[in-house]
């Protein structure tokens, strides 16, 4: 677990650098995905610790946005201020978005077999 | 000399292990409770935590600042996590070889309407252009977002906070969308909620399956990706027609 830890977090570091060193609009974490990624198509795989501890970490993804989640504590006043425009466009905007992705996904995969296991 | 429960909690508040403590009670909790009621959607853990946390915090008189100097140890393994969303992505690799192209579809139409749907309904409905700025990127991935939206002249502790909400609204909400529509691939429901509602609903596609859970880490790194490179320069340039 403690190494596939360090190399999650090497892949982060050399994300965060990229993204400094670049100046990129991107976030580390994010370019570090990507490096990870290309590396596992690479080399054919994870190994069973990394598969295990990447999936022990993100079964838990929730609890990582709780600590960010509590700052709303901070904008209560502007909350209360402008609640109307802001519940409104937030709930129908996320739920028209996730419609509109799903229905044009579904519509330009039909030509395909439909089903799980298509591979 | 038995110091009094006053000064215990005047020592324990101004450590980190109260804030990381607390953090992962409230989780704890709130997973239980979800469990209990069969995964109601309603009772979102992110959501329940939130609210419990905020109590305590208000009723305690804890500053937020205090209580992150613990829980930042938390948040701090979301870049981790961001990093190891390649593993479940490599195991999808084959299934989403053959979709390349419907995907950067969707993307690009479900990136621009996530976010020029919410600028445009806020600012129709008369809400600040700091609150407009920092709705833009609300359905992308927090990190992410928080950046876009200070480029934009937004607030990013706002940003923080609507991200969260759309992420639980996406959550919470996906499973009518998908009814109302009759979409039932795993594949597509992870890729759409993975737009809209970033971390957040790739959470839940992962409780729903596996496959649900790699295309919507798919959808939320890409659509990361294509906000910050997309929006910084949209934005102004709407604003610019306007007025």
């Amino acid at each position: 677990m403690i190494g596939a830890l360090t190399v999650l977090l090497v892949f982060q570091l050399i994300g965060e650098a990229f993204a400094r060193g670049l100046d990129l609009p991107i976030p580390g974490p994010v370019i570090g995905m990507g490096l990870m990624f290309a590396v596992l198509v690479m080399r054919g795989g994870p190994g069973g610790d990394l598969r295990s501890t990447a999936t022990g970490i993100l079964q838990h993804l929730s609890l990582l946005f709780i600590p960010a989640g509590t700052g709303v504590m901070l904008h209560f006043q502007r909350l209360a201020d402008e609640w109307l425009p802001l519940t409104v466009a937030l709930i129908a905007s996320t739920l028209l978005s996730i419609g509109v992705s799903a229905l044009l996904l579904h519509l330009l995969s039909r030509r395909t077999p439909h089903g799980e296991d298509r591979s | 000399m038995k110091p009094a429960l006053g000064e215990i909690w005047v020592y324990l508040s101004t450590t980190p292990l109260l804030g990381l403590t607390l953090t992962l009670l409230a989780y704890q909790g709130a997973l239980w409770l979800y469990r209990r009621a069969n995964h109601h959607p309603l009772l979102n853990p992110v959501m329940v935590a939130v609210t419990v946390l905020v109590l305590v915090l208000s009723f305690t008189g804890t500053p937020y600042q205090t209580y992150f100097d613990g829980a930042q140890f938390v948040h701090f393994l979301l870049g981790p996590a961001t990093v190891a969303l390649a593993i479940p992505l490599y195991a999808q690799w084959e299934r989403l070889k053959g979709m390349l192209l419907p995907l950067l579809v969707t993307l690009v139409a479900g990136s621009l309407t996530a976010a020029l749907s919410a600028v445009g309904i806020a600012a129709l409905l008369g809400a600040s252009r700091e609150s407009v700025m920092s709705m833009a990127p609300k359905s992308v991935t927090m990190p992410i977002a928080m950046g876009v939206a200070e480029r934009l002249g937004g607030l990013p502790s706002l940003t923080a906070v609507l991200v969260m909400s759309t992420g639980i609204l996406g959550a919470v909400g996906a499973r009518y969308v998908y009814r109302l529509l009759r979409i039932e691939d795993h594949a597509v429901r992870g890729f759409a909620i993975g737009i809209a509602s970033h971390g957040i609903g790739t959470a839940r596609a992962f409780q729903v399956s596996e496959q649900a859970g790699a295309f919507a880490a798919l959808a939320m790194g890409l659509n990361g990706l294509l906000t910050a490179l997309m929006l910084p320069w949209i934005l102004p340039w709407l604003e610019s027609l306007l007025h």
